[in-house]
């Protein structure tokens, strides 16, 4: 028998819809910035692996000659992405549902065990609440980078006036590399997350519009009678 | 009659539940994004500001620009916040000449005819030689240089600071005003400066770096330094040096970028 089963929260899906578009722009805008003094890249012993960005990057999404643009882009939107994670935050903390988002002392142990598992080499998953335990390390990591972004954020944009978040950051110079590192992970993260729900399916895809599942439950008799041969147990 | 128009309530069926539900939340998720859409569509196209101080700028992002300042200066600016000095070892030998507008080289140009012009009320003129502000105390920074582009680089400045040139010429009442404006001798570069930012102890007018006279590209015989705001507001070879409550022209406010720029 199907039954409905709620899962995600209005105020949940909300913030995570709103905040999907804000950090496109956002990541976008911060292309824009970033194109006027494109100077990261992954090199190791002299060899560069990739360079942020190559031209044709650039060039296929519209980016070069637009630091003015990008950055009137990225100063409004600043704001809403900021609200919008305090939001959740909020959320989170006083609705009681940071009980299952947070990693356990163990999740780190079982994230593995996940992996393995959504990798096809281990056959069972350990047993989980509404996230497993890769999901509590993930969805509290993307709170944690989200916080860091604001933070690296305001560091490069008022290093005088907030010296002291410059400092916190390593400097100006490390702030601006781990504001660009962190939104590289926002998109491993992005690809991660939409091949996880691809494959997890579209029960629980809707769960994020509709904040419900269909779960099947077999009827339960009223009274359940218990044969000889299982009461040893 | 009565008891058989009124609608008997059936409990509706876990299928017809989740069809309901379905129909409501993909309904309120589709206009709600088409709605996001609309938006983004218009703001993404909407007119570019008035020309006018501040041009280039799509017209409710510079609202917002404008907004940002006033917030972040009301929450954040303050004369104490100084920014991070270097011990001279560290300052860069070849400082980067990164734009030469309004001293372009083909420009004639000659330092030595050179007099700094400040305008004061009624059209009186108060013209100050290189000599004069070299008489006055140095001041020297050695800082990091932020460009807006996003590089950076530590740099040697020597010069008068810009509150200690006010008092030697007495232009404390010009001070009370709310902005400064400055322009190269061809008017071909000029800023707009807030006077909080202008008075803050570390803005200097700049006659050095690393110790030696400004060359040409660096701006000389005079150019502005105010580690509080980004490189374009450094303004090279100053001419006129003007006072007033609204805001002066700015070359780059002109072309997108937010007026205030400030660190």
């Amino acid at each position: 028998m199907k039954v409905i089963k709620e899962k995600h929260s209005l105020a949940m899906r909300w913030c995570h819809w709103v905040n999907f578009p804000i950090l496109t722009i956002m990541i976008w805008s911060g292309m824009l910035i970033y194109w006027a003094n494109d100077i990261y890249s992954i090199t190791i012993f002299g060899h560069t692996f990739v360079r942020f960005f190559p031209d044709w990057f650039y060039k296929t999404l519209g980016i070069p000659q637009r630091l003015a643009e990008g950055m009137a882009f990225h100063f409004l939107f600043m704001w809403f992405f900021t609200l919008n994670g305090i939001l959740y935050v909020l959320y989170t903390l006083f609705s009681g549902e940071w009980r299952e988002l947070v990693p356990k002392r163990n999740s780190f142990k079982e994230a593995w065990l996940v992996l393995l598992h959504d990798l096809h080499i281990r056959k069972t998953a350990p047993p989980q609440n509404k996230y497993n335990a890769a999901q509590r390390i993930a969805y509290t990591a993307i709170i944690i980078m989200g916080f860091g972004s604001v933070i690296t954020g305001l560091a490069i944009y008022k290093p005088v006036q907030f010296y002291y978040l410059t400092w916190i950051c390593g400097g100006y110079h490390f702030a601006r590399i781990l504001h660009f590192a962190l939104t590289i992970g926002y998109v491993l993260f992005f690809v991660i997350h939409v091949v996880q729900v691809f494959l997890a399916g579209w029960n629980n895809f809707r769960s994020v519009i509709s904040g419900f599942e269909v779960v099947k439950e077999e009827p339960v008799p009223a009274i359940q009678t218990v044969r000889e041969d299982e009461k040893g147990e | 009659m009565k008891k058989a128009n009124k609608k008997i309530k059936k409990e509706l069926t876990v299928e017809q539940k989740i069809n309901r539900r379905n129909f409501i939340s993909f309904g309120v998720f589709t206009v709600l994004a088409a709605g996001a859409y609309e938006g983004w569509r218009w703001l993404y196209k909407s007119p570019d500001e008035v020309s006018g101080i501040t041009a280039g700028a799509h017209k409710p992002l510079r609202k917002a620009l404008n907004k940002t300042e006033i917030f972040f200066r009301r929450i954040a600016f303050s004369e104490n916040h100084l920014v991070k000095t270097y011990p001279k070892e560290m300052a860069a030998k070849h400082v980067r000449v990164n734009s030469d507008i309004g001293i372009e080289a083909k420009k004639k140009f000659d330092p030595a005819q050179w007099t700094l012009q400040v305008i004061k009320k009624g059209g009186e003129v108060l013209k100050i030689t290189l000599d004069e502000l070299r008489s006055l105390p140095k001041t020297e920074l050695i800082y990091d240089f932020k460009c807006v582009e996003g590089w950076d680089q530590i740099s040697h400045w020597g010069g008068v600071k810009f509150s200690d040139f006010v008092k030697h010429y007495q232009l404390d009442d010009y001070a009370k005003m709310q902005y400064v404006g400055m322009e190269t001798p061809d008017k071909g570069y000029y800023v707009g400066i807030d006077m909080p930012s202008a008075m803050h102890p570390q803005t200097i007018l700049a006659y050095e770096v690393n110790e030696k006279l400004l060359p040409l590209n660096h701006g000389a015989p005079l150019r502005l330094i105010i580690p509080t705001k980004y490189g374009i507001k450094n303004l090279k070879r100053i001419g006129t040096i003007t006072f007033s409550n609204t805001r002066p022209h700015d070359y780059w406010a002109e072309q997108g970028y937010d007026y205030y720029s400030g660190l």
